[in-house]
């Protein structure tokens, strides 16, 4: 028995399992951009409530039937919901809750994009608005494995405004708090990435780094998954990135279209979590990889690193693709389906 | 330092060249718009038939329907008494949009999201950008040809040109900034042969990413290479923390900036005093993004935050931003009630009635 253990674990770490992969946020079908628009008009309050039906339902269900269908086609390792419903982006699960009133539009990171600023006026509670979207999604996946996209609390408390708890601390607890139970009402999903773009865009100081870590590692603890944490827009700061690794999570994701040096050194300096996501596409740059490209980008990835093997290296864009008009989304699929199954075929 | 000093109104050229031959004052506060006005409800018709492929609305009758809106809204800010009136960018659909399908270089994939359910056919640069048609030589003959007042030629700056679509083709968005500067530059050498002789240069993306004012300084000067004094450069930046680029901006080659600061309620206003606004200031007086006409009085104080930063000669008065967002007649009314006001003003700075100090308020022990 011992014997066969270590035979196995000796096997996996001479194998890499390479999964391409999204951290979704879909940009819509052209057609759902126009029948959603006719529907739900082009202001403030026309944007989702959560409670929306009829007609408005019915079009991102077919939405979401024909991402899920892109993804398959394309031959992605792990199919995600497209979060098409999501307008404020990451705030979107403060954006539908009651506790939450939705009020000016403000710019969404250094974008050219915005969202409803949520400002949380009362105890936040999960309401399975995610997890609604994710049943319907594992229908249409059948087979295929599921992959759960959630705000990281860091990010989504540095989204929205607290007018409620009254302290940064205790705020970021609620919004771990009811992150972890919105997770624990997800259907089973092979992974779940956590998108933290804020924990490099507005670094958390002192104290307040080991706390986002703990706030991601109660989160993570909600699914039996592989967590996959995400950070983009650049590299962490080392400091963020060294309590990030004490979080109980099963990968660290490194934007390297935006910064290669710092995340190199990160890794170098601190080592890495057992797999990792490597953010090798660019989300928001209509130019497509060609496959061989991204094949060849983690090998120099290998070859920058003192690390031999992962066990699992997740390959995707390196932020949301709602960026993208929806043909070169398409394309950009393809090329990060086609670049992992290069990337097995020379490991093997 | 006070406004009402009793010397004789200084001379500013540059700005001088529009004042009309009739001005009541001494005083010359130039009135003037950012571009954009909102279209006439039957332009947006007539493009819908133009689009539709079963209508015999042709080729033609889409140029004579965009002719007919250019007239009217010319005419229109006339009859609000502008002195440099535009067209009110009839013949645009979007700032990065309209330019892009005119330069060499660049290709459109489809619709991406700005916020909610609003879209822009974002373009994608995928090879070097060259200069190929004309861009606004023939607005601006039309446009001249049909008022008898100078007119201001918007065109969206090199910066935004660059920062609002995808690059495909470049090392990074400073390289093909300065490409695109050159590319402006010779579309103004035609404007100016042209005849025209106020260019405004507009750069809303500087406001998303203050760092980059080097950037764009550095695009204004090959912008303005060879082209002779006399032409009135403006720079307009809306939107934006500007204690983040200011003083760094008055190294621009421009005569001119033209400032959103009506909409915060005129707090970012100490920003420019300190030091001294060296430049000509063209100060939004009126919100673009509140549809209600502001009083001429409420407009007159605006206009006297101006004074605070700049004697008169170098004042300049404009909306904050482009109003074509508002309904029509809202927009009509904010420059009717904005030139109204601006009138009053100079006539109180003749009779010497306006007492405000300038420049940054002096240290209490000074």
């Amino acid at each position: 028995m011992e014997n066969i253990k270590h035979r196995y674990s000796l096997a996996r770490s001479t194998m890499t399992e390479y999964v391409s992969t999204t951290p979704g946020l879909f940009p819509l079908p052209d057609w759902a951009k126009d029948d959603l628009s006719d529907l739900k008009g082009h202001q403030k309050h026309d944007l989702i409530s959560g409670d929306e039906g009829g007609e408005i339902t019915a079009a991102y269900e077919d939405a979401r039937e024909e991402v899920i269908a892109a993804q398959q086609d394309a031959g992605l390792d792990r199919i995600t919901e497209g979060q098409l419903r999501w307008d404020d982006m990451l705030a979107h699960p403060l954006a539908v809750n009651d506790a939450v009133e939705t009020r000016g539009i403000v710019r969404y990171y250094d974008n050219n994009n915005f969202y409803r600023e949520p400002v949380v006026n009362g105890d936040l509670e999960a309401s399975g608005d995610v997890a609604a979207e994710l049943e319907t999604a594992a229908e249409l996946a059948g087979d295929d494995a599921l992959q759960a996209v959630l705000p990281g609390p860091y990010s989504l408390a540095d989204l929205a405004t607290d007018e409620h708890y009254g302290d940064e601390t205790e705020f970021l607890g609620a919004i771990a708090d009811f992150l972890e139970d919105e997770a624990a009402a997800f259907p089973e999903v092979e992974t779940l990435f956590l998108l933290e773009p804020s924990l490099v865009e507005n670094a958390p100081e002192d104290g307040v780094d080991e706390r986002a870590s703990e706030a991601i590692d109660q989160v993570a603890g909600a699914v039996d998954a592989d967590v996959v944490v995400q950070p983009y827009w650049g590299a962490l700061e080392e400091k963020v990135y060294a309590h990030l690794l004490d979080a109980d999570i099963d990968a660290v994701g490194f934007d390297f279209v935006a910064n290669q040096e710092d995340n190199l050194y990160n890794i170098q300096e601190y080592g890495a979590t057992d797999d990792v996501s490597l953010g090798l596409a660019d989300g928001q740059n209509t130019l497509v990889e060609e496959p061989e490209a991204i094949r060849d980008r983690v090998d120099w990835v290998y070859d920058q690193i003192p690390v031999s093997e992962f066990e699992t290296v997740y390959l995707t864009t390196n932020t949301e693709t709602f960026y993208l008009p929806y043909a070169k989304f398409e394309e950009k699929l393809a090329a990060l389906a086609a670049a992992a199954e290069l990337a097995e075929v020379k490991a093997a | 330092m006070s406004a009402n000093e009793d010397t004789p109104v200084t001379v500013n050229e540059n700005k001088d060249q529009f004042r009309p031959a009739d001005h009541e004052h001494d005083h010359f506060l130039l009135t003037t718009v950012v571009g954009s006005y909102p279209k006439p409800k039957w332009l947006n018709r007539a493009k819908e038939l133009y689009q539709d492929p079963d209508h015999e609305f042709d080729e033609d009758d889409w140029q004579e329907a965009k002719d007919d809106a250019s007239r009217l809204i010319t005419a229109e800010h006339e009859r609000a008494g502008l002195d440099a009136v535009v067209d009110g960018e009839m013949r645009r659909n979007e700032m990065v949009e309209f330019f892009a399908h005119r330069i060499e270089g660049y290709e459109f994939n489809g619709p991406v999201k700005v916020w909610g359910h609003n879209y822009f056919d974002k373009p994608s640069v995928v090879s070097e950008v060259e200069y190929d048609e004309s861009w606004l030589v023939d607005e601006y003959k039309f446009t001249a040809a049909a008022s008898d007042r100078p007119v201001k030629v918007p065109i969206t700056g090199p910066y935004t040109l660059a920062n609002w679509s995808f690059n495909e083709a470049y090392d990074d968005d400073e390289a093909l900034t300065y490409d695109l500067a050159d590319l402006v530059n010779e579309e103004i050498e035609k404007l100016v042969e042209a005849g025209a002789r106020y260019i405004q240069i507009d750069e809303p993306a500087l406001a998303t990413t203050p760092d980059d004012h080097a950037i764009v300084g550095e695009a204004l000067e090959r912008i303005v290479a060879d082209i002779p004094e006399e032409v009135r450069i403006g720079l307009h930046v809306c939107y934006g923390d500007y204690s983040r680029i200011y003083p760094e901006i008055l190294e621009f080659p421009v005569d001119e900036f033209d400032l959103e600061l009506a909409n915060g309620d005129y707090e970012q206003l100490d920003v420019f005093k300190d030091p001294e606004f060296s430049k000509d200031l063209a100060l939004g007086v009126t919100d673009a993004h509140v549809a209600e006409v502001e009083s001429v009085e409420q407009i007159e104080e605006n206009i006297k935050k101006g004074l605070e930063v700049v004697p008169p000669e170098q004042l300049v008065v404009s909306p904050d931003c482009g109003v074509k967002l508002l309904p029509r007649e809202v927009a009509y009314g904010k420059m009717a009630n904005m030139v109204e006001a601006a009138r009053n003003v100079e006539a109180d700075l003749d009779a010497g009635n306006i007492d405000i100090e300038r420049g940054a308020p002096a240290p209490a022990d000074d």
